[in-house]
């Protein structure tokens, strides 16, 4: 009967094409849907785990998170030093991890911080060893493989986020050296370039001490705040046009040091009622939960995609009607065809079962029609555009929610070929045949 | 195999199609049932063939009484059935019509004995060809050699030959009478053209639903 479902449905072979083709369309649309909004879901909270708060310089709430914790923005400014100490002496507080950001390697991130951001994201060596030392760096995994960086290779970061951005502002008078390679995470380190913040302090030519008490145990030797001293003044003064007031922003003639943003973890419930308020009093200073404005995001773009989402289930459901038309003009012309079938020894239930094949059929072709497509346009939009694929947006992952969603197509092809079934299920042979 | 009809009466909207029809073919016999049009052929012929009810009598195949709730079963059992226009299935090859009328009955296919009829009946050249590609003559053989694949016990035919000219319909006739020959098959044919008469040892002749003695 499969066999004789499929010669109807090449006998017919436009109206199954465009009846295959509605249906395909809507199962593309909400693969679509479903893959970005789980993934990117997904994404969302494995970068945002451990983050109770980020603190930056006042602006855009929703660009601070973007840019401090999904690293895909540009920052809101920079805020300073003393707000890390003023974060990590809070007893509400358990952990705070300092963020200095402006430049990139390759497309690559630069971020500035120290040991506590391995701390929070639970990063692994996997080759070499972490960052000690000025102008060392450890690469996130994709960053490793992408740039193909290797232990002891130097490199020279460029200022801005992309290779375009700033034209070619590179730092070639402070050169990184890869001096280890991450374990990849699924997160958004494995896209990051680490180092110490005083680095990218140094490579800006702006002039530091140890000023962080407790901050950076990683740099609390004496002689390393006495080198950065030296090199500040004597060798790596930037030239002014590399001083980006949205990234290391000068005071005056002097550049400070100063940070981008800091993450913060909560000791306790008490740190979610104190720290926010304590935060926003602070004039240069605005606090933001990435729950929230993740929740926030989400919610503006909710209502795009639920409208698009309502859209392929019509059109799922026009693709069903179509079968219908279809398979219900069909049973009209054929019951000639389905009487003899009945006369050869078909019976009801084979020759209704043909019916219900042909719109049960014609939906599984649309389903994996709809499916291969789905994932190939995400195949192809992550290769061309870059923030897709900083997102962590896999091509060829099926998600569970897939299974459900093209079990209901199916249904629909079965569902829309029922009345024509029934009908030809209730055909009577002779008086067809009479008919003739 | 022996086909038995039993005071078969038949009635529409008041009107009496067929009225206390019996007769017997024996196993392998060659019947012809000779009627005008309106005579009651086709109803008798359903009727036979499980596919309409008889308000009154019986019919039996061998041993077994053939109504609609079991028709299906004693069709695909025993019979090979032709009609006047509906020969093959519109969407399949002549081949493949064959093969789906041997699935059906025995639930596998027997390609060589496919290849053997259409050979036989002179049309394997048009083996892969779609029913509407077929011309009248080719078209009746198709439909031959569909009921003949099933090796049946019973082979009725229903105007095998209207529509068709003289050369054709003689070949036609021919091609009945051989089939039924090679396959052991009590024949039963129902049409109104006189001029297969000659062909059959005995004949039936069913006028306003009665057969005249």
């Amino acid at each position: 009967m499969i066999g004789l479902a499929i010669a109807y449905l090449r006998d017919r072979p436009l109206t199954t094409a465009l009846n295959v083709l509605l249906l395909a369309i809507s199962v593309a649309m909400l693969v679509l849907l479903l893959q970005f909004g789980n993934q990117a879901r997904d994404r969302f909270e494995r970068d945002m785990r451990g983050i109770d708060l980020v603190v930056g310089s006042k602006g855009s709430p929703l660009q601070l998170i973007l840019s401090s914790v999904f690293h895909v923005d540009q920052p809101t400014g920079n805020i300073p030093l003393s707000s890390l100490q003023l974060l990590r002496r809070d007893p509400a507080v358990k952990r705070t991890v300092p963020l200095a950001l402006g430049d990139s390697f390759d497309g690559y991130r630069i971020v500035g911080t120290d040991s506590s951001f391995a701390d929070l994201y639970k990063t692994k060596v996997a080759s070499g060893r972490s960052f000690a030392a000025p102008m060392e760096a450890v690469l996130g995994a994709k960053a490793a493989s992408e740039t193909g960086a290797d232990l002891g290779q130097e490199f020279i970061g460029n200022h801005g986020f992309s290779e375009d951005e700033n034209g070619n502002q590179s730092h070639d008078h402070a050169p990184f050296k890869t001096v280890g390679i991450l374990e990849a995470t699924g997160t958004v380190v494995d896209r990051l370039i680490l180092t110490s913040y005083e680095s990218v302090w140094d490579v800006h030519g702006i002039a530091h001490a140890d000023e962080v008490e407790g901050g950076n145990q990683d740099h609390g030797d004496n002689a390393h705040g006495q080198r950065h001293r030296t090199h500040s003044t004597a060798t790596l003064h930037p030239p002014p046009d590399m001083r980006s007031p949205a990234i290391l922003q000068a005071n005056g003639t002097e550049l400070e040091p100063e940070l981008t943003a800091l993450l913060v973890t909560y000791r306790n419930v008490s740190g979610a009622i104190r720290v926010p308020s304590m935060v926003n009093r602070q004039t240069e200073m605005q606090s933001a939960v990435p729950a929230t404005e993740t929740a926030r995001l989400l919610a503006l773009l909710g209502a795009s995609i639920d409208g698009i989402r309502i859209f392929a289930w019509l059109l799922a459901l026009t693709g069903g009607l179509a079968i219908f038309v279809a398979l219900l003009n069909m049973a009209r012309s054929r019951e000639g065809d389905l009487a003899l079938l009945r006369v050869m020894g078909a019976s009801r239930s084979q020759v209704f079962l043909t019916i219900i094949l042909e719109g049960l059929i014609t939906a599984i072709m649309g389903a994996v029609v709809g499916w291969i497509t789905a994932h190939s346009l995400i195949s192809i939009a992550r290769s061309n555009f870059p923030t897709l694929a900083d997102l962590g947006l896999t091509p060829w992952q099926a998600a569970p929610a897939e299974a459900g969603l093209i079990a209901a197509v199916l249904a629909i092809g079965a569902f829309a070929a029922l009345i024509p079934a029934l009908r030809i299920y209730r055909i009577d042979p002779a008086r067809t045949l009479a008919r003739g | 195999m022996q086909l038995t009809v039993s005071k078969v009466g038949k009635t529409y909207d008041a009107q009496s199609v067929l009225s206390g029809i019996s007769f017997e073919a024996a196993d392998e016999e060659r019947v012809l049932l000779l009627g005008p049009s309106g005579s009651g052929k086709s109803t008798l012929l359903n009727i036979i063939c499980g596919l309409q009810s008889a308000d009154s009598g019986w019919v039996s195949i061998g041993s077994e009484a053939i109504s609609p709730s079991n028709g299906d079963v004693i069709r695909k059992r025993n019979m090979g059935i032709i009609f006047q226009t509906l020969r093959l299935v519109s969407a399949l090859s002549v081949k493949a019509n064959l093969a789906l009328a041997q699935k059906l009955q025995n639930g596998s296919t027997d390609p060589a004995m496919i290849d053997q009829t259409l050979e036989r009946l002179g049309i394997a050249n048009r083996a892969k060809a779609r029913p509407f590609e077929l011309s009248q003559g080719e078209a009746q053989r198709a439909a031959i050699a569909r009921a003949l694949v099933v090796r049946p016990k019973i082979l009725i035919a229903d105007e095998p030959t209207s529509a068709l000219d003289h050369a054709n319909t003689q070949t036609v006739a021919e091609l009945l009478l051989e089939a039924a020959n090679d396959a052991g098959a009590t024949l039963l044919v129902a049409t109104h053209d006189d001029r297969l008469k000659a062909h059959f040892e005995r004949t039936l002749t069913l006028s306003d639903g009665r057969l005249e003695s």
